[in-house]
Formats: structure tokens, sequence, C-alpha cells
């Protein structure tokens, strides 16, 4: 495998923190802001007789957070993957024993 | 068999089981004993992160303490696992590429500064000490309600078991340990819950249960007198509820004995997905808590609520609690009945009814048979025993690897420094289990602001030494100094009647702020500061540029692809 070109480290970084800045903006929109700051306008719709923005805070934002973190390491892998940086048997990085 | 049979057996059999899982996994090397060789897969550290996680606290205090908060308990829900979304998107694949032991490692090496490392030493010793006695205090709770036994006596039994696996087998006897003790802990959490949504509504699940149980809730208490359980900031300000649930939020990303557990997996990728398993683990317990909440109060309110005195002090489950001084009827206005405020303290009342008492009165409320409430024991057990392990780690790594190992004497053996990591994790143990027993006054003040003060010193250093390279060793010490200071002067300020004594809070709030919320305002302090003081120094040293570049990539890069690695 050739090295690779000094662009694609700097893409392959940009893509990473495009992806976890768009999934920071979904987790305080559907934790804080939805949970939070919205939850009284919200709590006039209701989820099967459960007030909509207090169901946020105590169930559904607690959901989208797992979901939140399976996608972000889903696409983490497709990106590395993309850009070949991904870990194989002798590219993992271990622990060094001091001495 | 009576429960106190059953409770012996179940939480015999359990002990066995951790005390022969540590004979099987002893180590070699400090590897195996700071990071468990990292061979733990992916969903095993999600259980034993989950189990490190959840503490006595989150098993037998948070529902509790929800069904008395309403609404306004989400600050623990949403706070405590939000934080997650934060260390797997912002920290734990790239600590795991750093692939070093402790927390202090990253900062030490990041920042290259031993006094960074040793600012950081002592923030993860102290908030870990604090953590973990009211851990084994737990444990010496739990041993005197169910089998009898003096608290002391229970703390001690605690210890031997811990000691014995910490030892032994470091974080890799913890892990797997914590694997077993999830298991344990998150059957007996589910097990009266769903038992108690088949007898209020016949549904056996509780997250759906809920949509029957909360609109009769919130009319019934409103009926007597309370507020509307479902409706926002009844007891804290929106604001409160927002910078208390971001504080926890911030501080669970930064707690030092959470961070280590994705350096124990095999791979980048593996922490990555590892954070996720962790969670879902975590979010079997904490979207069962507010509904446990739910159920348990409606269930009180609807027998208890405006009856005669004697008729619910003749209550069976009543009367048991009773005993233990955890339900005290106390009929303030004298009339003869127990009204809503009387039993869950409102308009000024204290309660008659102990939190704790929701979680562990659950089973004989629910008429579940006796091994069921033997199995929330065991539960407990299980919970305060894989956090105080976890914590016991932290505590070891950081004084026998960063403080003996790294500063003191670097040329040290491995064998020399396992050596030295088992006997502080001994005294570590001993120390714990002393506090367990004879807790000072300003532990339990101390663990609550543990959060506020992780986010203000921890969390805002370790998110810039990854994302931005600028950050040099003077931002990140006046930024944690910073951050850490206001913090904790701001708390004592405003709790100085707990703390000092005073009559009055020296300052009843910071602007609106409780102490719980005042960490947020420091970890904002604690960004500003090493954005400004950085920008103001010099840039770090070119090695260190190097070291920030090669963590924000999975894969090591060989000799050839490191021709242009400063960018």
């Amino acid at each position: 495998m050739s090295p690779e070109p000094a662009f694609d480290r700097r893409r392959y970084w940009r893509r990473t923190v495009q992806r976890i800045l768009v999934l920071v903006a979904i987790w305080a929109i559907v934790g804080p802001v939805m949970g939070i700051v919205l939850v009284r306008p919200l709590n006039q719709f209701s989820l099967g007789g459960v007030p909509f923005g207090f169901w946020m805070a105590q169930q559904g934002a607690i959901y989208l957070f797992v979901v939140l973190i399976f996608v972000n390491a889903w696409l983490a892998d497709r990106l590395d993957h993309e850009f070949n940086v991904h870990e194989t048997a002798e590219t993992t990085q271990h622990v060094q024993t001091p001495h | 068999m009576g429960i106190q049979g059953w409770t012996f057996l179940i939480v015999g059999i359990t002990f066995a089981v951790y005390i022969g899982i540590a004979i099987r996994s002893r180590v070699k090397d400090t590897a195996g004993f700071y990071v468990a060789g990292q061979g733990i897969s992916a969903v095993g550290n999600g259980m034993a992160t989950a189990a490190d996680w959840m503490s006595a606290a989150s098993f037998i205090s948070m529902a509790g303490l929800i069904a008395f908060m309403g609404y306004d308990g989400a600050i623990y829900l949403m706070g405590w696992t939000g934080g997650y979304v934060l260390l797997a998107l912002l920290l734990a694949p790239f600590l795991r590429k750093f692939g070093k032991y402790t927390v202090p490692d990253f900062v030490g090496d990041r920042y290259d500064s031993n006094a960074a490392r040793v600012v950081a030493v002592v923030a993860a010793v102290w908030v870990s000490f604090t953590y973990v006695a009211g851990q084994m205090r737990g444990v010496g709770v739990v041993f005197s309600r169910f089998l009898e036994v003096p608290v002391e006596l229970g703390v001690l039994i605690g210890m031997v078991i811990v000691a014995f696996y910490a030892v032994l087998g470091g974080m890799k006897g913890v892990t797997y340990t914590q694997i077993a003790q999830y298991c344990v802990l998150i059957v007996a959490y589910l097990v009266p819950a769903i038992a108690i949504a088949i007898l209020l509504t016949g549904h056996p699940v509780p997250q759906i249960a809920i949509a029957e149980i909360l609109p009769r809730l919130d009319a019934i208490s409103v009926d007597l007198g309370l507020t509307g359980y479902s409706s926002p900031f009844t007891d804290l300000s929106s604001l409160n509820v927002l910078l208390i649930t971001l504080a926890l939020m911030t501080g669970t990303a930064g707690l030092p004995h959470v961070i280590v557990r994705f350096y124990t997996v095999k791979s980048v990728r593996a922490a990555r997905w590892s954070a996720g398993w962790a969670l879902l683990f975590i979010a079997l317990l904490y979207t069962t808590a507010p509904t446990v909440a739910i159920f348990a109060k409606y269930y009180m309110l609807s027998t208890l609520a405006n009856r005669p005195i004697d008729v619910v002090a003749a209550i069976p489950w009543v009367q048991n609690w009773m005993q233990t001084g955890l339900i005290t009827l106390r009929d303030a206005n004298g009339d003869g009945l127990m009204q809503a405020a009387e039993l869950f303290g409102a308009h000024g009342l204290p309660a008659s009814i102990d939190r704790d008492i929701i979680v562990l009165a659950l089973p004989e409320i629910a008429n579940l048979a006796a091994i069921i409430i033997a199995l929330v024991a065991a539960g407990g057990l299980a919970a305060a025993l894989s956090t105080a392990s976890g914590l016991l780690i932290v505590i070891s790594s950081s004084i026998a690897h960063d403080i003996y190992g790294h500063i003191l004497h670097p040329e040290a053996s491995d064998r020399r420094r396992l050596l030295v990591g088992r006997i502080v994790i001994f005294f570590a143990v001993v120390v714990a289990g002393y506090f367990g027993i004879r807790p000072p006054g300003f532990v339990a003040e101390v663990v609550a602001f543990a959060f506020g003060l992780a986010a203000a010193s921890f969390f805002p250093v370790l998110v810039l030494g990854i994302f931005w390279k600028r950050a040099n060793k003077q931002g990140a010490i006046c930024g944690m100094l910073a951050g850490l200071g206001f913090t904790a002067f701001a708390i004592a300020l405003i709790r100085s009647p707990q703390i000092f004594g005073t009559a009055e809070p020296i300052m009843p709030d910071f602007f609106g702020v409780n102490a719980q919320g005042v960490g947020t305002i420091g970890m904002l302090i604690n960004f500003a500061v090493t954005l400004i003081v950085s920008l103001l120094t010099p840039p770090p040293p070119d090695h260190v540029q190097e070291m920030v570049e090669g963590i924000r990539y999975p894969r090591v890069r060989r000799v050839s692809e490191r021709v242009d690695a400063v960018t």
C-alpha cells in the first residue's frame, strides 16, 4: 500500500469534524432543546396520553441518544474504509508497556 | 425459605461467582492490570461500562428522587445518559488511539507537562475517593437492611470482596466481574418493574404501560393538592434544569473511571461501537427508572392518601418499612388522616416516606416472592461493588502509574510497577472502607457536586486537546485551575451553611444558577481561559502536534507515511 497523500488526511479530518458537528447539533435539539427549552409548548401534544415534552425529557431523548452513538459508529466505519485508514491486525494501536 | 434465607443464598452465589471470575482473570503485567491487556470486546466493554457507571445511587435512589421531583427528575435521566453521546463522539475513539493507561497520561503527554499531569491526578483521585466512599456506604446499607448485620460489618465484607478481585486481577478482573454484575443488577431492576406494570395495567412493558398511568397520576396529584406530576419546573427554574443537565452531561464525559473503560477495548473501531452498547445497556435501566417512579407514586397516592393514619400503619409493607425508620407517618395537621402533602412532603411539610424505599419496597408492594426481594438486594450490591471497583482502578493507576511510574521512578521495571499498583489499590480499598464506615460530613455534600467539578476541570481540556492543535500547556493549566477554582468557590459560597456552618448562604445563587448547575459556567470559563491563554503564548512543540495528528486517524501510520504529518 502506498503512503496516503497529505490532502486525503486533511479531507478525512474535515469530514470527521463535519459528521461530529451534525450529530452534536441533533443531540442538542433532541435533548436539551426539546426536553427542556421547548417542553411547555411540546406538552400541548400528547403521545398516547403522555405529554410529548415530558416524554422526550424522560424517555425519547434517551432512545435517540443511543441511536446517535450507533449512527456515529456506522458512519465512521464507512469513512474509514473510504479513506483506507481503517485498522487491520497490524495497524491497530496497542498500549506500549513501559520497559 | 424466608426473605433472609433467600438473600443469604443469592448474595452468596453472586459473591462466589465474582471470586471465581477473579481467580480466572489474574494478571501478570501492568497492561493487564490497568487496561485489561486491551482485549475486551465492544459488547463486553459496553456491559462493564454500564455496571461501572450505574452506582448504588442509580440503582437504589434515582427512581425515588424522580418520583418526588416529577418532570424535574429529567435532569438525572438526560444528564446521566446524554454525556455518553459527547463521550462517544468527542473523546472515546481518540483517547483509545492514544493508547496509554490513564486520563492524566493523556493530559500530561498532550500538554507536555508534568504540572498538568499532577493537576489531573489530583482531580481524578479526589473525584474518585468522594464517589467511592458513597458506594461502600451503599454496600453497608444494603447488608444491614436485608441481612440485619451492622453497617460496619457489611462495609467490611464488601471491602474484602473488592480487594480480592481488584488486587488479583486489576482492570481485567474488574471488567469481567462488572459484566457479571451488570447481568445481576439489570435483572434485579427489571423484574419488579415489569411485575408492577402488570399489576397496575396488565401490560408487561413498563415504558408502554406509563401511557395508561401517567394521565391518572397527573389527575390524582392535582386532586390531592400536589402539582401535576408531568408539569415542568415545579422545584427548579428552567434555567437551572438546563444548566444542571448540561453539567451532569459534560461531567459524565469527563469522569476518569468512565473514560478509562474505553482504553480497554481492542481497537478504535471497538471504542466507537462500545459506547453505543454501553448506553443501550444503561438505557434499559434509565428508561425503566422513570416508569418505576410513576407506578410507585401512583400506587402510593391511590392507596395511602387521605386514609386514616392507623389504617395506613396497619398495611404490611408500611409496617415493615416503619421498623427500619424509612417510613415515619407524620400527621402534621393532626386530623388523623394522611394527606398527600404529609406523605410526600409538599408545602413545607417533611415527607413521611423516605425516597430510597421506592425501589427497595417495590417487590413487597407488588406482592412478589421472597426470592425477588433477595434479587433486589443482590442487585444493589452489584451496582455498588462494580462502581467501587472501577473507581479504585482509577485511584491506583493515577498514583502508581502517573505519580510513581512516570514522575518519581520512570526507570522502574514492569514487575515493580505492577506490585506498586497492587499495594496502592489495597490501601485505596482500606481508605474507601474507612470513609464508608465513618463518612466525613463533607462527603455527601461533595459527591453531589463531583459532576460539576469534573465538567469544569477535565471536559474542556480533553476536547480542545483533540480538536485544537494550538491548545498548549499554559492554556490547559490556567483553564483547569480557573474552571475548578471558580466552581469550587461558587459551590462553597452557595452551600456555606452545609460546608462552613454559616446561618445563611453567603451567596444564595450565582445570577439565579444553583450550586449543581454552576459547573456548566465553570466549564465555559475553562474553555474561554484555555483558548485565550493558549493564543497569547507560543504554540505547543512539534512532537505534541504530531501526537495530536496521530490520534485523529484510527490506523497506526507507518514510517513512510509520517513525512507530512504536521499540517
